[in-house]
């Protein structure tokens, strides 16, 4: 820990991606998947609503999608601050 | 050739293959038994972490539970991959960059406290030992339906290759044995699944095939399964029926119940570096993925088939435009031998109630539409005459109700065993990892020597092996509900402790310590409330119905309110005790970063 100052605005630009990376988790799931899914079901998907599908199939997608765009963005803000491996 | 000799073909061919991995990936050192080394590829170990992660209950019971529930069940699908995210984000890279080999250990050195260590250690074998029972029943099962052993005999073959892998090989051996079950699981799950969408929808994607329309026409699946399940007196399978705060918490409960589960956790240790960590959770969901979005279209699609099987007429056209099936059929035509196999397990049953030689399926527990009432009173219906439809019969029997070919029920076998064993063997390697490490290296005999730790872990593995054998061939009566038991303890103990261990440099000892008691003993009373203490029928306080829990909380989803309750105390408890040491936020302030990742290798 030679520089205390620079690992910690390391440290406050993880969390922002972590919150913004949680705050899309829990949109598709609990947002889409669940609790607003009346709200979007005039979107039809294949015989059923767009929270159906969200819930079964879109939720999962977009979870694979987050941690590889969190993977990415955080070797790059490694290398930013001079921290990585 | 027979079916039985298919069978003993495909399963004997994959276990070939896993004792000559065992053998090639002996270890020899404790660096290799507890983290193979850390020389794992992110993607291996991704591919390691899903035959890990996906038990019996991903491979055999997950489509029927959403089979027979529809949409309110999707929670599972959330629950099991959304803790990813959270492993991705929160816990493995930190963990990684820690460097150490088991969980216990992290949470003795964080919160510099021995007993915080042991709690650590009495969560992780609550949780691992009530999970490996499961997998174990699950093998016992698999041989005895397909191999025509006793059920005894076939866990007894389990266990010794359990054995062979495992205590030989550790983590490294664990691994690579891991990467061919998740290979021989992923082909026997999707190439039923395949069949199945490629009849019913036309689609060789039976993700597509899900939200596509029926072969030979414009009516949408979905539409149609939701048609003939209501025909039936059934709740339409997409239609929201719990309570949305239920399912909200549920879903929450096995998200951070899976991100805590100390089996999980642990493989993240073996990759070479902190990056690695964190694209490998990606991997590791990719592989889940490949199962978990097929699992719905096989729940729908088996349970459409079933039902056109009851009611021949669903499959064309209205479901009672014609009448339904015949006790003659079932009993005698070759395309419904599966019905006659199954019978003999206890897991489907039939009754001609009405004595009018046909079965009539149909719920007979709601209050009956329009159609149904006019059949009813029609043919005098005296209930349902399908009462036993067990949910795991839904993935087992999917190729046979399919009418597949001999071989893809043959691989379906190999797949079941493939993923029970796995599951088995990685949750074995949690719990003497932490016997070896935590409690005989880290307490009891702290001098022992390199070869004597190794020596001790894998003493340990063959009694836990022998243990979990025993528990599988007696499994104690409550063993169905401790899956809610193993996912409460994970959400409302590691997971916190861990987190605030990398997020917080003001938790200290005693905030870890009073914080996972309160959380554990808040969860398990009230878990013995509605399910009776210890699981022992009829010592419940309150009936487990909805009506009596908390705000509508379920016992299965108190697991989240355990861990707020939780970060709450250790919240408070820690600002009202001193601050930990300097060298603790140093050491919390080194696993934040990456660099240095390197020196943990040579530990």
């Amino acid at each position: 820990m030679s520089d205390r100052t620079s690992s910690n605005a390391y440290w406050r630009a993880n969390i922002r991606i972590i919150w913004i990376c949680i705050a899309i988790w829990a949109l598709v799931s609990y947002g889409f998947g669940i609790i607003f899914r009346p709200l979007i079901s005039g979107i039809k998907i294949g015989g059923s609503d767009l929270g159906f599908w969200f819930a079964q199939q879109g939720s999962i997608l977009v979870f694979i999608v987050l941690i590889f765009w969190y993977a990415w963005r955080m070797n790059r803000l490694d290398r930013e601050y001079g921290v990585e491996e | 050739m027979s079916q039985y000799t298919l069978n003993l073909i495909f399963i004997g061919i994959s276990f070939a293959i896993y004792i000559f991995i065992a053998i090639w990936a002996r270890a020899g050192s404790t660096s290799e038994f507890y983290a193979a080394n850390r020389g794992v590829s992110p993607v291996m170990n991704g591919m390691a972490t899903a035959a890990d992660w996906m038990s019996a209950a991903s491979f055999i019971s997950m489509a029927g539970l959403i089979a027979f529930t529809g949409y309110d069940n999707s929670t599972y699908l959330m629950g099991w991959t959304g803790g990813y995210v959270l492993l991705a984000l929160l816990l493995a890279p930190y963990l990684r960059k820690f460097g150490k080999f088991t969980v216990p250990e992290f949470i003795g050195d964080r919160f510099y406290s021995r007993t915080a260590r042991i709690i650590g250690v009495v969560c992780l074998l609550i949780i691992s030992i009530t999970y490996v029972i499961g997998q174990m029943t699950g093998v016992g099962v698999t041989f005895s339906r397909y191999l025509e052993v006793s059920n005894s005999t076939g866990l007894w073959i389990g266990a010794a290759l359990v054995f062979c892998y495992a205590v030989l090989g550790g983590m490294k051996g664990i691994t690579y044995t891991q990467v061919a079950q998740y290979v021989v699981l992923i082909i026997a799950y999707t190439i039923p699944a395949i069949f199945i969408a490629l009849q019913l929808t036309g689609h060789v994607l039976p993700q597509t095939g899900l939200f596509g329309s029926l072969s030979g026409g414009d009516t949408k699946f979905l539409a149609k399964l939701d048609q003939v399940v209501t025909d039936l007196g059934f709740a339409n399978y997409t239609g929201h029926h719990k309570s949305t705060l239920d399912m909200v918490l549920f879903t929450l409960a096995l998200m951070i119940g899976t991100a805590g589960l100390p089996h999980v956790i642990i493989r993240f240790f073996t990759v070479p570096k902190v990056s690695d960590a964190r694209s490998s959770a990606g991997w590791a969901l990719v592989f889940i993925a490949l199962l978990y979005t097929v699992a719905p279209a096989v729940g729908a699609m088996s349970r459409f088939n079933l039902t056109a099987t009851m009611w021949p007429g669903a499959k064309t056209g209205e479901t009672y435009s014609q009448p339904a099936v015949s006790l003659d059929a079932i009993e005698n035509a070759p395309e419904l031998e599966w019905m006659r196999n199954w019978q003999v397990t206890g897991l489907l049953g039939w009754e001609d109630k009405n004595g009018d030689g046909l079965i009539q399926y149909y719920n007979d527990k709601a209050e009956p539409g329009e159609a149904l009432a006019a059949t009813i009173a029609e043919q005098n219906l005296q209930g349902n005459e399908l009462p036993t439809v067990n949910n795991d019969i839904m993935v087992l029997a999917n190729p046979e109700i399919a009418n597949l070919p001999g071989w893809v029920i043959a691989i379906v076998a190999a797949g079941g065993l493939a993923a029970a064993l796995s599951t088995a063997a990685g949750l074995l390697l949690a719990i003497s990892g932490a016997v070896s490490h935590d409690l005989v290296k880290g307490w009891l005999a702290p001098e022992i020597s390199e070869k004597g730790e190794l020596m001790a872990a894998r003493v340990s593995m063959a009694v836990s092996i022998l243990v979990a054998t025993i528990l599988g061939l007696n499994p104690p009566g409550f063993a169905a509900q401790t899956v809610a038991l193993a996912f409460g303890l994970a959400a409302s103990s590691i997971f916190p402790v861990l987190m605030m261990g990398i997020f917080s440099t003001r938790i200290n000892k005693q905030g870890a310590i009073w914080g996972m008691l309160a959380g554990i003993i808040s969860t398990l009373l009230y878990i013995f409330t509605y399910k009776g203490w210890f699981f022992i029928s009829g010592t419940n306080m309150l009936e487990d119905t909805a009506a009596n829990w908390l705000f509508g909380i379920s016992p299965a989803s108190f697991g989240v309110i355990g861990a707020l309750i939780n970060f709450g105390v250790a919240y408070l408890v820690s600002n009202a005790t001193e601050e930990p040491p300097v060298e603790i936020v140093e050491l919390v302030e080194s696993i934040r970063v990456p660099r240095g990742s390197g020196a943990a290798l040579d530990h």
